[in-house]
């Protein structure tokens, strides 16, 4: 006998048949009936028409007729309200019954009806079922007050059902814990005050017992909630850990990656030398691996999480690369994600055996999987030197194999190679050029059309090639357009005498035919530069670019903080904060990982020493910012591009007026402005700064310089200023060490000045310093120059030259600096404010009219007004800090306007 | 939690939806449908969608979408393995998990799917518990039911749901009391051209099949244990005591269920019980192309292989083939462009061979893709990973099981590339 048999009776009558049966005297009769009337409504018919009959049904002592009828009172109550206070006695007298399942089915069906007449009368019994003798009705009760708050949130507080369920967090069945944990987190989520859980130590210590006797989905609820709580210090992180730790070899899936969650977050907690840090993090590797053996769908979200831990812990899974090799029949999906994880693990040790795995999936059937495994192959060149050549040899295979879209796909990635490799790997290029005539894809037509630009002198035929692009110029995308006419200026800079004609017919189709103003702007920046100064425009054009790095996809770093506070969960799949896109999200609270606090006697939290064995998490796309105006590059560039338009706008509106633009820097990177009275010291940034990733403080400027020889005609002191050495690390806090020091720029160069006193008894010897990641990336470019060991009361006078080329982390003041100093003795920290002015660079004039319009430019919310007070100099100076002792500021960072005039300040003062 | 599940069949119609919260449309699928249209083959669907008020997770799996909506943050695994446990309850009871067998029970199902799931929150989905109160079909009890107008509800409270052990039913009652467990081994491997392992692991489970009356408290342990630094276990595995003795000690579950699985993957401990000499070629200019495997014993530890098969997925220029095999029958399927070699039982003494010639798509070019061999097959009584159980004990009962140990070697994903 099947049901099946319930979907046959299709016929007109249908509605009126059934009802007949549900009346029907005999109670077999009835449960068929209920039963075809539960069957049409799982197929989606509608029966609500039926309603009172069924209901009429209700009254019976037979539980499965009982529960047949529930489950139609719960679909269909919210269509008929006034039927189902017909049900609402019934209900109130089941709460009543002595058979616990009876009690609890009934408080359990009427949570479901969402139809506010009933639940007025759902109160009491809830109530009564809240503190019934049998767990299983409590247990069941809980689950209701979160179905109550949903329907009427007001009234669940006004009856104190959110203290009862709060209450039954110390209940002694842990299933009832467990659900009380909960219902309290659901509620939490459309709750305004999300603290509804008070996480205290006794709070805590009942959960972990819970949750050692709860059934599995018990324990990824008390799991996500253990996970919100801040254990007072790492001792208490460290018996938490503990306990928890055995989850990690649970048969549940989402029972393991909470409990990751947990451990992933607490590990802050923990001193990174001791024992059980270390041991804590071998253990975290197996359970991830085994999520791998998982159905695909398990894999593909332990996937996603794995791609943030290995971001933030790459050494959890460092030695198992191979379990993320793909396998043919693995979805797509799979596939996908394994091989950005393949990419992030690869290092020197391993990239044989991943260079050998990426060509063997260049030749799989699945395009889109050929594409990325071609464009991995690119970024292992980038990411590990030494494979550089290897993985060049091997793309080079693949164009042979003459397979479209693997060699265009080629060709974009040894773009990238070539701008990390300059001038290594040119041999190649005859090859790339054989196969221009495949290239259909606009991607892969500018990654060719830049290297024949680039490299147009080692090119004999480059004006010919070039040429055979420009034919059909107004059928090309806007990025083979824009590159195009940047190759094009480039080959004619280097081989100007046979390529005139060819300049300006591109430059007059960018500029005449052309309806994008990119493009129209761009032509006419040529146009002008070419026309005025060549000499300026092959600076400007063929300009050395900086490098480009490996690290353009990792995931900004506070982002992947929160992200790692929310593994197993959505935000860990889309790789996005639950507030991107969690609808109503007021109750989402951005979560922060713990912090560790170094309990030593070290003036600096956290150990900087330690924090700087770190990998870099900055993505440096900074770095490509100096070549902006010679190269579309492929990936978003995500700093603002305005400026160089801007400059180029300025240039063509004041074009009559003015000779052209002195280009100092050709710097389109945000430039902060800095006024002073009635006169303009315009400054740039320099090239090579990496801003981070926050709006960044691009504080820079020579401003000083100028501001000098602007208003009192003093000469160019190469010097700039330097503050007195002020004593940086006490003796009485290193042991006997004692540093004095100051930072000064001389000669376009950063230096930390320092004097090293020794004040102990014994010799000291075997220094060396580091700094931590700090806003302006600045670090040491040489070792410290102290060779020769320090003799008892000895001193000796240093000078550390530093750049601004290191990983980038936004500090809190924002010039704070955090500096290890080691010795034979021990290690010292401590943390110093870099004063702003070592930054500012002396090229950095601007000419006027460029100045204001970028000065307008900058919103005037960024304006900020500082009074100069007590101005040393003397009285019969007629400077113009003298006359105006005020300072106007505009930045496009805003917080770095402080510092700047707190600079200034200080320089005037002394 | 979860709000809505929608059963879909591999033809894209929704045969049975159950909301456990308010009534999501199930216009809402058609984002999913939108999902399955772009990945073609249905595996290939991603499991975690976006839509604009709801999130659609979804597995795949014996040609039915299981599909949830979603309304708030909830974490995917937990509705991923829930869907799979609602997948193997369905299989538990009816033996299949098929759409007829799901509309042919669709009250039990309704009934499963509402005792399984409270507004969301997993209520019972512990087997054990369910049969408790929701008695699975069979013919007999429905002869009954018709006759006497019982019902196939429990009216009694599961007595699991609230002790410390909610995986078992209290009152067992047994004639024969026994234990099986068998340790099934499946070994993933990836050979490369040369026959050189790219990758290999094993993924083994322990299956235990206990009837024991009452309460019994086993003990289950292993002459070498030190191979498993990778398990996870069955909720009612004291995880203490693995911890510090090595042993499985454990209140079992009444009747079939998986007790621990493990993984072996360090590459040396890792046996390939087979290697596979093969060549497939395609001419250049011709239309055709030439293939030839071989299959020979490689570490089997004097055991015997049998089931041996090989799958091969031709390029799509494949038309015909032209083979012979010295063992077990070889067939080509002209649509899916799937070779299977069924071979059988491996004689070390005279190797398996299949050769013969490939006939392409006239004028096709040469195919750019190098088909992976699939290979299958089972080893009898042998754990590759040399896994042994030494004794199981029981205490707590005062009667004497009959207990059993079967071990298995199976190939999981054991691919061969050429």
């Amino acid at each position: 006998m099947t049901d099946s048999k319930y979907f046959t009776t299709n016929k007109k009558g249908e509605i009126f048949e059934l009802k007949a049966e549900l009346n029907n005297e005999k109670k077999e009769k009835r449960k068929e009936a209920v039963k075809k009337v539960i069957a049409a409504m799982t197929v989606g018919k509608d029966v609500s028409s039926l309603f009172p009959d069924v209901v009429n049904c209700m009254q019976t002592d037979n539980l499965e007729l009982k529960k047949l009828v529930y489950l139609y009172l719960m679909n269909y109550a919210k269509s008929q309200p006034d039927m189902a206070i017909m049900a609402v006695n019934s209900f109130v007298k089941d709460c009543e019954d002595p058979n616990p399942l009876i009690r609890a089915l009934a408080v359990r069906t009427m949570g479901c009806i969402r139809v506010d007449k009933i639940t007025e009368y759902l109160c009491e019994p809830l109530r009564k079922c809240l503190k019934d003798e049998d767990p299983y009705v409590r247990k069941t009760a809980a689950v209701c007050v979160a179905k109550l708050h949903d329907i009427n949130a007001q009234m669940v507080e006004d009856q104190g059902f959110l203290d009862s369920l709060r209450d039954l967090i110390a209940d002694s069945n842990p299933m009832v814990v467990a659900n009380a944990v909960a219902a309290l987190s659901e509620i939490s989520e459309s709750h305004p005050n999300s603290n509804l859980l008070d996480l205290n130590p006794q709070n805590i210590n009942k959960l972990l017992t819970a949750l050692n006797e709860c059934t599995e989905w018990g324990q990824i609820f008390i799991l996500d909630c253990l996970s919100n709580y801040n254990p007072k210090d790492e001792r208490e992180a460290q018996s938490i850990c503990e306990r928890v730790t055995p989850r990690l070899s649970h048969a549940n899936s989402a029972v393991v990656l909470s409990a990751v969650k947990v451990l992933m977050k607490f590990l802050e907690l923990l001193p990174k030398d001791s024992d059980y840090y270390n041991m804590l993090l071998k253990k975290l590797s197996p359970p991830l691996v085994t999520l791998l053996s998982g159905e695909p769908e398990v894999q593909y979200v332990a996937l996603r999480n794995i791609n943030l831990i290995v971001q933030k812990r790459p050494e959890i899974l460092k030695q198992e690369i191979k379990v993320f090799f793909v396998k043919y029949n693995d979805p797509i999906y799979v596939k996908l994600e394994k091989l950005d994880i393949m990419i992030r693990l690869a290092s020197q040790a391993n990239i044989a055996q991943v260079l050998a795995e990426l060509k063997e999936y260049a030749t799989e059937v699945d395009v889109d999987f050929v594409r990325k495994a071609v464009r991995a192959i690119g970024r292992c060149a980038i990411k590990v030197e030494q494979s550089a050549e290897r993985c060049v040899s091997t793309l080079l295979d693949l164009i042979q194999t003459k397979v479209n879209y693997v060699v265009q796909e080629a060709i974009v990635v040894i773009r990238d190679i070539f701008r990390k490799y300059p001038n290594k790997y040119e041999s190649i290029i005859a090859t790339l050029c054989e196969n221009l005539d495949s290239l259909d894809e606009p991607d892969a037509r500018a990654a060719m059309i830049w290297i024949v630009g680039e490299y147009a002198e080692r090119i004999d035929n480059a004006d010919e090639l070039l040429e055979s692009f420009l034919e059909g110029f107004h059928d090309e995308s806007t990025q083979v357009q824009l590159t195009l006419l940047t190759a094009i200026v480039k080959l004619f800079l280097k081989k100007p005498s046979e390529t005139q004609e060819l300049v300006q017919q591109v430059l007059s189709l960018a500029t005449q035919d052309s309806d994008n103003p990119d493009l129209r702007d761009r032509g006419y920046i040529y146009w002008r530069l070419l026309s005025t100064d060549p000499v300026t425009a092959k600076e400007v054009v063929l300009s050395e670019k900086p490098l480009i790095s490996e690290e353009t996809d990792l995931i900004e770093p506070t982002l992947l903080d929160e992200l790692i506070c929310h593994i197993g969960s959505l935000a860990s799949v889309y790789h996005k904060p639950p507030s991107a896109f969690v609808e109503g999200s007021h109750g989402v609270h951005r979560k922060h990982l713990p912090v560790h606090i170094d309990t030593g006697e070290s003036p600096v939290s956290g150990g900087p020493a330690a924090a700087m064995d770190q990998p870099h998490v900055i993505p440096s796309q900074g770095d490509l910012l100096g070549d902006l105006l010679n190269l579309d590059l492929g990936p978003p560039v995500n700093v603002p591009q305005v400026s160089s338009m801007q400059m180029g706008a300025v240039d063509l509106l004041g074009g009559g007026l003015d000779s052209l633009v002195s280009l100092h820097a050709h710097s389109t990177a945000p430039v902060n402005y800095i006024y002073v009275g009635q006169n303009f010291i315009p400054s740039s940034v320099p090239s090579t700064f990496a801003p981070s990733p926050t709006p960044a403080p691009q504080a820079a400027s020579s401003g000083l310089n100028d501001l000098f020889e602007l208003s009192t005609g003093m000469a160019i002191t190469t010097g700039g200023y330097a503050a007195p050495k002020a004593v940086w690390l006490p003796a009485v806090k290193a042991k006997g060490l004692e540093i004095s020091g100051t930072f000064s720029r001389r000669q376009g160069h950063m230096y930390m000045d320092m004097t090293f006193t020794n004040k102990a008894l014994q010799h000291m010897a075997d220094f060396a310093i580091q700094f931590n990641k700090n806003s302006f990336g600045v670090i040491p470019t040489s070792p410290l120059p102290i060779h020769t060991p320090l003799m008892p009361n000895q001193s000796i006078d240093i000078s550390l030259p530093l750049n601004t080329i290191g990983p980038v982390m936004k500090m809190d003041p924002l010039n704070n600096l955090q500096v290890a100093v080691k010795n034979s003795i021990d290690v010292f920290y401590f943390s110093v404010l870099i004063p702003l002015n070592i930054f500012f660079v002396e090229d950095g004039k601007m000419e006027r009219q460029v100045f204001l319009a970028t000065w307008k430019d900058i919103p005037n919310e960024n304006e900020l007004q500082y009074q100069i007070k007590d101005c040393h100099l003397n009285a019969g100076c007629n400077c113009v800090p003298c006359l105006f002792p005020q300072l106007s500021l505009k930045c496009r960072a805003p917080e770095v306007s402080q510092y700047v005039y707190q600079m200034y300040d200080s320089v005037l003062k002394n | 939690m979860i709000d809505s599940l929608f059963l879909i069949n591999h033809s894209g119609d929704i045969f049975l939806e159950k909301h456990w919260k308010s009534v999501i449309s199930r216009s809402v699928c058609d984002y999913f449908f939108e999902a399955k249209e772009k990945a073609v083959d249905p595996e290939n669907v991603a499991p975690v969608l976006q839509t604009p008020h709801h999130y659609l997770i979804s597995i795949y799996r014996d040609k039915i979408f299981f599909l949830s909506a979603i309304q708030t943050e909830v974490p995917p695994l937990f509705v991923i393995e829930f869907l799979h446990r609602v997948g193997d309850t369905f299989l538990d009871y009816f033996g299949e998990c098929s759409e007829t067998v799901i509309k042919d029970n669709v009250v039990i199902v309704y009934e499963l799917l509402e005792e399984m799931l409270d507004n969301g929150f997993p209520l019972a989905t512990e087997s054990n518990v369910l049969k408790e109160m929701i008695k699975p079909p069979n013919i007999l009890r429905s002869v009954v039911n018709t006759l006497t107008g019982g019902s196939n509800v429990g009216n009694t409270l599961p007595t699991g749901q609230l002790s410390n052990v909610p995986w078992r039913r209290a009152g067992v009652k047994y004639t024969n009391n026994e234990a099986y467990f068998d340790v099934i081994e499946e070994i993933d491997a990836i050979l490369d051209k040369s026959g050189t392992t790219v990758f290999a692991e094993i993924q083994g489970v322990i299956e235990a099949c206990v009837r024991l009356t009452g309460m019994p408290d086993l003990t289950l342990s292993f002459m070498n244990p030190r191979l498993l630094d990778d398990v996870s276990f069955h909720p009612c595995v004291r995880f203490k005591r693995w911890e510090s003795e090595r042993v499985l000690s454990f209140i079992p579950p009444d009747g079939n269920f998986t007790l621990m699985s493990y993984q072996v993957s360090s590459q040396n401990l890792v046996a390939i019980p087979v290697y596979v000499k093969q060549n497939i070629s395609f001419l250049e200019a011709g239309s055709c192309g030439r293939l030839d495997i071989t299959i020979g014993p490689k570490q089997t530890m004097g055991k015997t292989v049998e089931g041996l098969m090989v799958t091969v997925h031709m390029p799509k220029a494949v038309l015909t083939v032209n083979l012979t095999a010295t063992q077990g029958t070889h067939t080509y399927d002209l649509a899916t462009k799937v070779l299977v070699w069924d071979i059988g039982k491996l004689n070390p003494q005279k190797l398996p061979n299949l050769r013969g010639s490939l006939s392409m798509q006239p004028g096709a070019p040469k195919p750019e893709e190098y088909p992976s061999l699939n290979i299958d097959l089972k080893i009898q009584q042998l754990a590759i990973s040399g896994l042994k159980v030494s004794r199981l004990d029981m205490y707590g009962e005062k009667y004497k099981p009959f207990k059993g140990v079967k071990y298995l070697t199976k190939a999981g994903k054991f691919q061969v590339r050429t």
